[in-house]
């Protein structure tokens, strides 16, 4: 890749507000990261952590009149932020896809199959009948559909949901997009089905040299197939490292209390999972100070008053987390 | 869908039989005597027996009934007390307006109905949505009268575009005829938009929150695309049984829209066979509308099937 140093994706101080009747909700509040190509990048964080909203906003695809996005989404070069609507069209789904959490809703349950992986084709490469017939059968198998041909006319209640899914990942795939967000895939199919999606998902990106944003509830998804992670709560990152480190050395109490809550192999039988007390922050109201500090056990004064900035924790600064009492990396004195 | 179909038919067969008979029974238990109201009170026993055995009243209940049942189904409603006319063939005569009108009314309003519930779902909460909902209020408040008067004082009696009253038949002189329904079939088709309206554009709000909305957003496609291609369909059902049970409703309903516009309709036939008390008239015309709302029923039934392929299951 000729630009392989720059990122692709380069999201700067991202904001996104919903306009309710209570005021405004803020969602997703100064986000910064990037993806290069053929990365992933993992987002981590509780439901209503703004995750999907990052999502959706990064497409541009949530009301304009519900909502107000401030900060800077530059995408090989352009910010999306200012492309015009109708070029921002030609970019969703040709350049950046989407692959939604839950299939049995993100498929149009009076479409057929065929017709849903076709319209796409039509849509940025002209591609219609016959034509477009041949390349949605190629798609379909190359997601491992078995029998793709008469997947065509069948309509979405007829398949299972991990078939669902693989349709969902051929109609992202459909233009070989230079960025793929795959918002929660996973989470509403059967154990069994997940992971052979998590790996055909990997199969594809490695294929093509694609970006993926994998986001998920779930540390062990994020584990396995991503390079670098950023957790998320409450509208902001908390925590972004390379996923290695992130899971060897994590400093924030946020973070590690995600961990400590997910289930391990190496516990001793009978080991308790240690869930999060409290809930998330109203998001119309936030705490003045850090976010997590009414949950975190290790809270004092500076926590409910001033908001902790990213800062680095390694040398290289690859390794960032916003908190005033961090959890001791095994590396430095206890 | 074969099957679905079959299904829907052979119910469709069972609730004609059983509107049959109870639109006979509904005019046969009634109080009072056809026999002495047709020759009045001063008639004498044995003239009231004779015009009970002439008109089959002396039977009992269930050979009447038979009797009518198989007139019913071979086409065959009997004659008018009052003026010895096939019932069927009064009918024959009025039925091709009433339908005329009611398919010009409906399919007016959701010509109306469609691309304003669409744009102002799309448009929820702006001035033009606020403007529609205004306007839908103020005709679903204004009974539909008032709203044939005035379009007959507008177009009718100031501009002198359309005729007011009267009615040429489809065959006589098609132009002549659309031109005398224009005007009735827009005044129904006024107060019939509002509920049209409202039902597509709060269905149309809650598809388009749905994922395969976004989806359809994140593939690139066009907002008109999304809306027409997409939205619609799946926000078509409440719409559908709502035409279908206005359409129903226009076959006997449409009886002031009929009298304010001098239309030679069903629902006027209805009205003075009922004041002439000439029971066979009404007992026909019942079950001739009766069974119109059962076949609209199936047909509604039938586009259900069509619009959303886990129906036909």
């Amino acid at each position: 890749m000729m630009d392989a140093g720059l990122p692709l994706l380069e999201v700067t101080d991202l904001a996104t507000h919903f306009h309710t009747q209570r005021g405004l909700l803020r969602a997703v509040d100064g986000v910064s990261f990037s993806v290069r190509r053929g990365q992933t990048l993992g987002i981590v964080g509780e439901s209503g952590s703004g995750k999907s909203a990052l999502a959706r906003t990064i497409i541009r695809i949530l009301s304009k009149r519900h909502t107000t996005t401030t900060g800077r989404i530059t995408f090989e070069g352009r910010d999306l932020l200012t492309v015009s609507e109708p070029d921002m069209r030609d970019i969703r789904g040709r350049d950046i896809a989407m692959v939604f959490q839950d299939p049995t809703s993100s498929l149009n349950p009076v479409k057929q199959v065929g017709v849903q992986i076709e319209e796409v084709l039509a849509r940025h490469l002209g591609l219609r009948g016959r034509a477009a017939q041949t390349r949605a059968i190629e798609l379909l198998t190359s997601v491992g559909m078995p029998l793709p041909q008469e997947r065509l006319h069948q309509y979405p209640h007829q398949l299972s949901g991990g078939m669902r899914q693989r349709v969902a990942i051929a109609i992202a795939l459909a233009c070989e997009p230079k960025l793929l967000i795959a918002d929660e895939p996973t989470t509403a199919l059967d154990v069994t089905i997940q992971a052979q999606i998590l790996d055909l998902l990997h199969r594809r990106q490695k294929a093509h040299h694609m970006a993926m944003i994998l986001i998920s509830h779930d540390l062990g998804v994020v584990a396995g197939y991503t390079d670098t992670v950023a957790v998320m709560y409450a509208g902001q990152i908390v925590e972004q490292a390379s996923t290695r480190s992130l899971f060897r050395n994590c400093r924030m109490p946020y973070t590690a209390a995600l961990m400590r809550s997910a289930p391990n192999l190496s516990d001793p039988p009978h080991t308790r999972l240690r869930a999060i007390t409290g809930r998330p922050p109203d998001m119309v109201l936030p705490p003045p100070g850090c976010r997590f500090e009414p949950r975190c056990d290790d809270a004092t004064d500076i926590c409910r008053n001033r908001r902790p900035a990213l800062s680095a924790s390694d040398a290289d600064g690859t390794h960032r987390y916003a908190c005033w009492h961090p959890v001791a990396s095994p590396g430095a004195s206890a | 869908m074969t099957s679905y179909v079959l299904r829907k038919l052979l119910r469709l067969g069972l609730v004609l039989l059983v509107v049959a008979a109870a639109s006979f029974l509904l005019m046969n238990l009634l109080p009072g005597d056809v026999a002495l109201a047709l020759l009045g009170n001063e008639a004498t026993p044995e003239a009231v027996a004779q015009v009970r055995a002439e008109l089959g009243l002396d039977q009992p209940l269930l050979m009447r009934y038979l009797h009518w049942l198989g007139g019913f189904l071979c086409g065959d409603l009997g004659r008018s007390y009052i003026t010895q006319v096939p019932v069927m063939e009064s009918i024959l005569d009025r039925l091709p307006v009433t339908i005329e009108l009611m398919l010009l009314s409906q399919g007016l309003a959701l010509l109306i109905a469609v691309p304003t519930g669409v744009l102002c779902a799309y448009k929820a909460g702006s001035r033009i949505d606020q403007l529609a909902n205004a306007v839908g209020l103020f005709l679903l408040a204004a009974p539909v009268f008032i709203l044939a008067i005035l379009l007959m004082f507008l177009f009718a009696l100031k501009l002198r575009w359309l005729p007011s009253t009267g009615y040429v038949p489809f065959m006589t002189d098609p132009v002549r005829n659309l031109a005398h329904l224009a005007l009735p079939a827009l005044a129904i088709a006024l107060a019939e938009w509002p509920s049209l309206f409202a039902v597509l554009r709060g269905d149309m709000i809650k598809t388009l929150q749905q994922d395969y909305i976004a989806l359809a957003k994140a593939k690139g496609l066009g907002p008109a695309f999304i809306l027409f291609r997409h939205a619609l369909r799946p926000s078509s059902f409440t719409l559908v049984t709502l035409s279908g049970l206005q359409i129903a409703a226009t076959i006997a309903g449409a009886l002031v829209v009929e009298t304010i516009f001098g239309l030679p309709g069903i629902g006027r036939m209805l009205t003075g066979a009922v004041y002439n008390r000439d029971m066979m008239l009404v007992q026909g015309c019942v079950a001739v509308i009766s069974v119109g709302y059962v076949l609209i029923n199936f047909g509604v039934d039938l586009i259900y099937a069509l619009l959303d392929p886990r129906v036909r299951q």
